[in-house]
């Protein structure tokens, strides 16, 4: 656990990055978060995808798998990893401010 | 009405005849086909440890008397009206819906697993059809690079592959061919497991037996041809034969069914009362939920008990009982006639010491008297599973009494 600065507030993220309280995430802390995993600068397409994960969180309680993504976000897995070489769900998670996604048990 | 004849269908229609006289309720069970798989027998096939036709009875004769038997494809559910729509056009209606068709292979969703190679070098074993094509393939090989890949979550029994690969290991060994097989498993995780605990124990064990580890590894294009597995981040794995597990989806008239599942055609569940979220008259047991739970025949076990009590609660007009803890049992085949064994639920993961009690069998260790567990639990599964009994001393909820939990520090790490 550790406490960052963000947008000039600061929020919790666990031991993995991603955010213990979803609720401090605010849309101007986005470039960043972004920056820190090494997207500069963010664009339309990154933005898309990261407000969908935050909404996917907020009506379902967990964020969406790749798979999940890339059949409902509009963007193709391809385009996924364009957007984030290193993960698309994971990093966008981290962006959006929502946990882990659970796909995986 | 019970759509599916497999575990939590078959099991779930045993529990409610008990529970039920014919005057009181009518079961029925539909099936698109009379062949019931026992899953776990899958994994031994391909190294000539079973046979397919000895893995598969028929569905009908595993339910009790008084349960009707329907073979007939569905087409859809109306949830609005209470229908179910089949194949063949008639259609039934129910007063209470049990979604039972577990989870489907889709091969094809992966760009050229069918294609070129496909049965020839590159295989799954989740199929009768293929494990037996898989047993064939493996007993002429004679050496190479074999590539044991799971595709993306989730998975049925997501500790097969890991499973596959210790085996794999074994057979080589037995066959004297090991040193010239590099065996590597390939894993959209970021470690051999899910679990904390239980993914550095078997994590250590891959490295023990001298098998390679490819992590984070999201698989978007199988080349049987040229033998290699492409990530979508550009990584690559040669092979000269490929085991894969493809991605898994919900039965295919759930997509058909409006309102009824989610993206992957799983259907939206309570994870405690196994209610469905698209209708109040309709509840879920096994695989076809969207539960946080493995996809494991345990769990649907384990969950039995809850749904009988909250399908019986639903037609009382009772509040319904959050009984289901996410409690699930799995042996690890890891070769050398060995096994390890994990419990856990959806709060507690694998932890090491002994189960039900602390007289009882090793937990998250290599025990010859696990392996005969595993063994053992084809009897269980035929004679005490699917007739929807307990197995003496082990309840649904998960038992705490014999378990280690310094193993997790003290803190939980989910």
């Amino acid at each position: 656990m550790s406490t960052v600065t963000f947008a000039s507030t600061d929020v919790e993220l666990n031991e993995e990055g991603f955010f213990t309280h979803p609720e401090q995430w605010t849309e101007d802390m986005v470039p960043e978060l972004a920056r820190r995993e090494g997207i500069e600068p963010v664009t339309d397409a990154h933005r898309q995808v990261i407000r969908f994960m935050r909404n996917e969180y907020l009506t379902k309680g967990a964020g969406p798998s790749v798979r999940v993504l890339g059949k409902t976000s509009g963007v193709s897995i391809k385009e996924l990893y364009r957007l984030f070489p290193k993960g698309p769900a994971k990093i966008a998670a981290r962006i959006a401010g929502i946990p882990k996604p659970r796909g995986c048990i | 009405m019970i759509l599916g004849g497999g575990t939590g269908g078959t099991l779930t229609a045993n529990r409610l005849r008990r529970e039920y006289s014919a005057a009181e309720m009518r079961i029925t069970v539909v099936d698109q086909d009379d062949r019931h798989v026992y899953q776990p027998g899958l994994l031994f096939v391909p190294f000539g440890l079973a046979h397919p036709e000895e893995i598969v009875r028929p569905r009908g004769r595993q339910l009790h008397d008084g349960i009707e038997f329907r073979q007939c494809a569905i087409d859809h559910v109306d949830i609005e009206t209470n229908h179910v729509y089949l194949a063949d056009g008639s259609v039934l209606d129910y007063d209470v819906l049990v979604i039972a068709t577990g989870a489907v292979l889709v091969p094809e969703e992966t760009v050229g697993l069918t294609g070129p190679g496909w049965m020839e070098k590159v295989f799954t074993f989740y199929t009768p059809e293929g494990a037996g094509a898989l047993e064939a393939a493996l007993a002429t090989f004679d050496g190479g690079r074999v590539a044991v890949n799971v595709v993306d979550m989730p998975i049925k029994c997501p500790v097969a592959p890991l499973e596959f690969c210790f085996l794999a290991d074994w057979y080589f060994r037995e066959r004297g061919i090991r040193d010239q097989v590099e065996l590597t498993y390939v894993t959209p995780l970021d470690g051999a497991f899910t679990k904390p605990v239980a993914s550095a124990q078997l994590g250590g064990m891959l490295a023990e037996k001298g098998i390679e580890l490819v992590t984070e590894f999201n698989t978007g294009d199988v080349d049987g041809a040229s033998g290699r597995l492409t990530s979508y981040d550009g990584r690559e794995v040669d092979f000269d034969l490929a085991v894969i597990v493809p991605l898994h989806s919900g039965a295919a008239y759930v997509a058909r069914s409006p309102g009824l599942g989610d993206e992957l055609n799983f259907v939206p569940t309570d994870e405690h009362t196994l209610q469905s979220k698209a209708a109040p008259n309709v509840f879920v047991i096994g695989d076809a939920a969207n539960v946080p739970a493995s996809k494991a025949g345990s769990v649907t076990h384990f969950e039995g008990e809850t749904l009988v009590a909250n399908v019986r609660r639903y037609l009382e007009a009772e509040p319904l009982e959050p009984g289901f803890d996410g409690h699930t049992n799995c042996f690890i085949e890891s070769g050398f006639h060995k096994a390890l064994l994990i419990d856990f639920n959806y709060d507690t993961e694998p932890l090491p010491g002994h189960f039900p009690t602390s007289v009882g069998l090793p937990l998250l260790k290599e025990s010859r008297l696990n392996h005969l567990g595993k063994l053992m639990f084809q009897w269980f599964y035929w004679h005490s599973l699917l007739p929807g009994r307990d197995i003496p001393g082990v309840g649904s909820s998960m038992p705490t009494a014999g378990k280690t939990t310094t193993a997790l520090g003290g803190t939980r790490k989910d």
